[in-house]
């Protein structure tokens, strides 16, 4: 019990400490009150967008984009990723491109995708597909190419043959190298979405925040930056949960 | 002849130079036989096994078993590995289904195929294991239980037993060799470990490398039950150990 209450107790002290820092800059800074609020008018304002239901919406809207975006994401990178870490010679030709395309900040394609998909949903779900697929995709093909090649020994000596060989052998066998990515992409993908709704969007946390600016409500401001900051780690924790219920039927214990 | 080796050959490309590790090798086999590949390594003990299960090719020479050219692996001869080649992600039962998922069975018929092979083993109620809760001699026991499963006709052994200690090693042979006069099985069985080929082996195919090639085959004139302490047993075993030029001339006088 003890062991499990220490993190809680961690966290309690780590998030007191910042709004302790916060405390303390906010009484020595010469700022307005406007400009820099206090913890306490940031909490005001949380609790102000919760009751007048801005918040729940703006959530709402920002978990169906993240979710869509996210999840065909994975869903095609690790199809795509399967295929092409059975054929090493066709992805030699693929590789240089996905390299190239890779470090391009997903923003960098933000003028181009609103210009193509309008203001809306698209040009957030867009973003968020690009920054999740690169991971998936690549931690996809070399988990495939690092599968032991006893299995593929064994299927062939058993007359396993594909497909039943990709979704029998070859994908379990990877997976834990796939999860791996997955789990990258869900922060970069997380991250990417604010970024995506500030520019293309005209709802969501992103755009709350560009709102909360143009009104110049810094409380706002802030009570939506935290919100970001406690959806991610939620969104973290539940990958976890669910990563730990797979392996745990894999037979495995990390 | 059931299993047929007709000059073997085949060469390795090793750090620029050529490697022969088979050089004009021929061998029949019988039906039912058990027949150990036996020498030190590099001798193309385990490439002519590979040759055999299919999953690589001669340079020149022909293998052929039952009339057939072999061009693939097939389900009608199993290979056990070394290292069990079991699924991590699926438990003991799972592992052992394995083969018997690309038949048309009912689910019943299959969990009661493997369900009688794990019981050959001797892995009953392990079942819902995972592998890595298993020992190594569990692991390379649902490995023969999986094996035996599918009904093959031939079984090929990749040095089994190499990775387990010395008395779980002499447990698997012993039921190694109920299992194949029980099951009938032809079975071609790699190792250099000079006891346990006088032990299991019909016959014993002693090998030399640089070339790799046979050296002579010796026939082991023991029945089907086996004991390590007869004088029998030590008796081909100090012929095979004299083949392979280790049994000290016997000067032991000197030192004393």
């Amino acid at each position: 019990m003890i062991r499990k209450l220490s993190p809680i107790k961690n966290c309690v002290i780590s998030v007191a400490l910042v709004i302790l820092a916060w405390q303390i800059l906010f009484q020595v800074s010469d700022y307005e009150a406007a400009l820099f609020p206090s913890p306490k008018m940031a909490f005001d304002a949380l609790v102000e967008m919760f009751k007048n239901g801005t918040l729940l919406e703006h959530i709402k809207t920002s978990m169906y984009r993240f979710l869509v975006g996210y999840l065909s994401a994975v869903a095609v990178a690790v199809v795509l990723g399967l295929i092409l870490g059975r054929l090493p010679k066709v992805f030699q030709y693929i590789n240089p491109a996905v390299q190239l395309l890779r470090p391009i900040s997903p923003t960098a394609w933000m003028p181009f995708i609103v210009l193509l998909f309008g203001i809306g949903d698209m040009p957030a779900i867009v973003i968020i597909f690009i920054a999740a697929f690169f991971p998936v995709l690549l931690s996809t093909v070399s988990a495939v190419g690092n599968v032991d090649p006893i299995y593929l020994k064994v299927s062939q000596n058993y007359g396993i043959t594909q497909p039943a060989l990709t979704w029998k052998v070859i994908f379990p066998a990877a997976f834990p190298q796939i999860a791996n990515g997955i789990h990258l992409a869900l922060g970069t993908a997380w991250i990417f979405l604010v970024a995506g709704e500030m520019v293309g969007a005209q709802s969501g946390l992103g755009y709350a925040i560009i709102d909360a600016r143009n009104n110049i409500r810094a409380d706002i401001l802030l009570a939506t930056i935290l919100v970001i900051g406690v959806i991610g780690i939620l969104l973290d924790g539940i990958l976890r949960l669910i990563e730990k219920q797979i392996f745990k039927a894999w037979g495995g214990e990390n | 002849m059931y299993i047929e080796v007709k000059n073997a050959s085949k060469r390795y490309k090793v750090g620029g130079k050529d490697v022969v590790v088979l050089d004009n090798v021929s061998l029949d086999i019988e039906k039912g036989e058990f027949v150990c590949l036996l020498g030190p390594s590099g001798c193309g003990k385990s490439t002519l096994l590979n040759v055999l299960a299919g999953f690589e090719k001669l340079e020149s020479g022909s293998v052929r078993i039952d009339g057939a050219e072999v061009v693939s692996p097939s389900p009608k001869r199993i290979t056990i590995f070394q290292n069990y080649g079991l699924l991590p992600w699926r438990n003991v039962l799972k592992n052992v289904e394995l083969g018997l998922e690309s038949r048309k069975l009912e689910k019943d018929q299959k969990r009661k195929i493997a369900q009688k092979y794990i019981d050959l083993v001797g892995l009953t109620g392990l079942e819902k294991q995972h592998p890595r809760r298993l020992s190594g001699g569990q692991q390379q026991r649902v490995s023969i239980a999986r094996g035996l499963a599918v009904q093959p006709e031939i079984i090929f052994m990749d040095e089994p037993f190499g990775a387990l200690d010395a008395i779980t090693r002499m447990k698997l042979q012993d039921d190694i060799l109920k299992i194949s006069r029980g099951e009938n099985k032809t079975i071609i069985f790699v190792t250099h470990d000079i006891e346990e080929a006088a032990f299991l082996a019909d016959r014993i195919v002693v090998m030399m490398a640089n070339p790799g090639r046979i050296k002579s085959i010796v026939k082991v004139p023991l029945g089907d039950h086996r004991d390590r302490t007869s004088e029998d047993f030590l008796y081909v075993r100090d012929k095979i150990f004299e083949l392979f030029n280790l049994k000290a001339d016997s000067y032991i006088e000197y030192y004393i």
